[in-house]
């Protein structure tokens, strides 16, 4: 969706300080009535909306109790919709990696004509439904599609098969890493990179030992949004799969099949495993954000 | 325009040659095709496809449950961002971690969850239940997914601008003689406002197209509960390319328009508080 990265933007590491300094001055603080209401409704809005799903997915898959839960992951359908989920994310994060550092590369280092548009069309991934995001490739590469005749002339599978559901987890984390690099580089501007190649330095010596220091944490940071959609992304992946058993099914496709057919406990077993990956992804996001701004503290 | 040979740095070309080809490769390219496609229907037929009764309903649930969801968040997500920035409380790294979970969960993971909870015996239902009030499997469970899915956008978007924001402002209007409630009503909330409607728009958009965590809990009754999404997959399974692919125009041209207004309300943005964006 539409700057989803660019919101998750770190938000300038408030220190626990600041909160205290508002509530000290007379003319930023309110009556205590107001803070506690603001308070009382804000976190019962959040304990509601957010927590409790998070709550009842480890509840959920563990109410059958430890055997019912281990048997749910290393089961054959399971670990091979596990494994088509590492390799959809073992392909596409390097490829929007790359993508990410070369586009961010070219727009924040160049002036050139068009460069907003540009921007524009890098985000458009995060604007279309993810279904539709399944449906274009399906149009292209899908037995009538444009390419569907050559493709099954030559005996090619794209479409439900595992290379549809890798294009289309290309295409729903196509934006995450040069989403998170372009305004960092911006930012930074290219006084460094313009010192080292004049001292001499060649272009990927200064992106090796200048550019990429000054943005590894912003770097990472994408590329683990970028994979955590990578391994969770259901909508597109649904529509290309075709959902055959033990060869097109992701990690969130197994659990919608487990769902649909009541094996409640085995569908929130594999659902709590995802929903690990996201805890893990949030716990990495604060970590980033601590050293990017320590980081940022240093150079003050 | 400062011409790019008067930059010394090497690798024009190739990034942003790279940039295009995989950029239309993987991005523009496929996207074309939904419009091609649509053009091998006679307009009169796109018209009867995108104007079926069925279709016109699930607009009616997608974009009203949709705005609803946003204007919801609006609220609640100012309330949070707030909270967030301007008291303290324990636990208040983990509730500002967390804000972003909708982010990071998989969709098909928040579904099942949300309809565990709301679902007649699930821990909210069951309550709900008896005051008459169905969640799961109704329009309502529509609005508690949309709901879940764009709470962050609102946050994410609100809190740094607020954060930002210097106190003297509030603290001249207080020495003018200004109540808090007129403080914020006349000097922060302008602030704010560009930043809020930016979060809903996000949240409105990302609604509009969500479909794993709603389909669990949305119940899919025809003419009642069935999104927009859901109908192009329905035209799918049918094998009816064409008709799945009138409702993807459909809607790719309501999510470009509303990506134009969210360029449009985040220059503002910037310009309001002299903020980069």
């Amino acid at each position: 969706m539409s700057g989803a990265a660019a919101a998750l933007k770190p938000s300038g590491g408030h220190s626990a300080g600041r909160s205290t300094r508002y509530e000290a001055n007379a003319a930023t603080r309110e009556p205590a009535w107001v803070k506690w209401t603001i308070l009382g409704v804000s976190l019962v809005f959040f304990a509601v909306f957010l927590l409790m799903p998070l709550v009842a997915v480890f509840v959920e898959a563990f109410r059958k109790g430890w055997d019912t839960y281990l048997a749910a992951l290393i089961e054959p359908d399971a670990l091979s919709a596990i494994k088509l989920t590492l390799i959809a994310a073992l392909i596409s994060v390097p490829l929007n990696l790359v993508f990410g550092v070369a586009a961010a590369w070219s727009i924040t280092k160049f002036d050139f004509r068009g460069k907003h548009l540009l921007i524009t069309f890098i985000d458009l991934p995060f604007s279309v439904s993810p279904v539709v995001a399944g449906l274009i490739y399906v149009l292209v590469f899908g037995a009538q599609g444009w390419f569907g005749p050559w493709l099954s002339d030559h005996d090619v599978k794209i479409i439900f098969a595992v290379p549809g559901i890798v294009l289309a987890t290309v295409f729903v984390t196509f934006p995450f890493v040069a989403r998170e690099l372009i305004p960092l580089m911006e930012a930074q501007g290219k006084d460094e990179e313009e010192a080292a190649v004049v001292l001499g330095a060649r272009g990927w010596q200064t992106f090796w030992h200048v550019t990429l220091p000054n943005v590894k944490w912003g770097l990472l940071y994408g590329v683990i949004l970028c994979n955590a959609r990578a391994m969770g992304e259901f909508g597109a992946v649904s529509v290309v799969s075709g959902h055959i058993r033990g060869l097109t099914n992701t990690m969130p496709l197994h659990v919608e099949i487990l769902y649909n057919e009541y094996q409640f406990a085995a569908a929130f077993a594999v659902a709590s495993v995802l929903a690990l990956l996201a805890l893990v992804t949030l716990a990495v996001k604060v970590w980033v954000e601590k050293r990017a701004g320590a980081a940022g503290a240093r150079e003050e | 325009m400062a011409s790019r040979s008067n930059s010394v740095l090497p690798g024009f070309g190739l990034s942003l040659g790279y940039t295009l080809v995989y950029l239309s490769l993987i991005v523009l390219i496929p996207l074309a095709a939904v419009f091609v496609k649509s053009s091998s229907l006679g307009f009169e037929q796109f018209w009867n496809v995108v104007t079926a009764p069925t279709v016109v309903a699930s607009y009616k649930l997608s974009f009203g449950a949709s705005l609803l969801a946003a204007s919801i968040n609006a609220v609640f997500g100012l309330m949070l961002a707030w909270a967030l920035v301007r008291y303290s409380f324990p636990g208040k790294r983990l509730v500002d971690a967390l804000v972003d979970l909708p982010f990071a969960l998989p969709t098909a993971v928040a579904g099942i969850a949300l309809t565990a909870l709301y679902a007649p015996n699930g821990w909210v239902g069951q309550h709900l239940e008896p005051l008459g009030i169905k969640v799961a499997f109704t329009p309502l469970g529509v609005l508690v997914a949309l709901i879940f899915i764009g709470l962050p956008f609102v946050v994410r978007t609100v809190q740094p601008i607020l954060e930002d924001l210097d106190t003297e402002y509030e603290e001249a209007a207080a020495s003018l003689g200004a109540n808090r409630w007129q403080a914020f009503r006349h000097v922060v909330f302008p602030t704010l406002m560009p930043a809020l409607l930016t979060g809903f728009a996000m949240a409105f958009a990302r609604a509009v197209g969500e479909y794993g965590s709603v389909i669990f809990i949305a119940g899919n009754i025809p003419m009642v509960s069935e999104i927009t999404p859901l109908m192009i997959i329905t035209k799918l399974e049918q094998y009816d390319y064409a008709g799945a692919t009138a409702i993807a125009v459909v809607m790719l041209v309501f999510s470009f328009t509303l990506l134009l207004a969210i360029n449009g309300l985040q220059a503002w943005t910037a310009k309001r508080t002299g903020r980069e964006r």
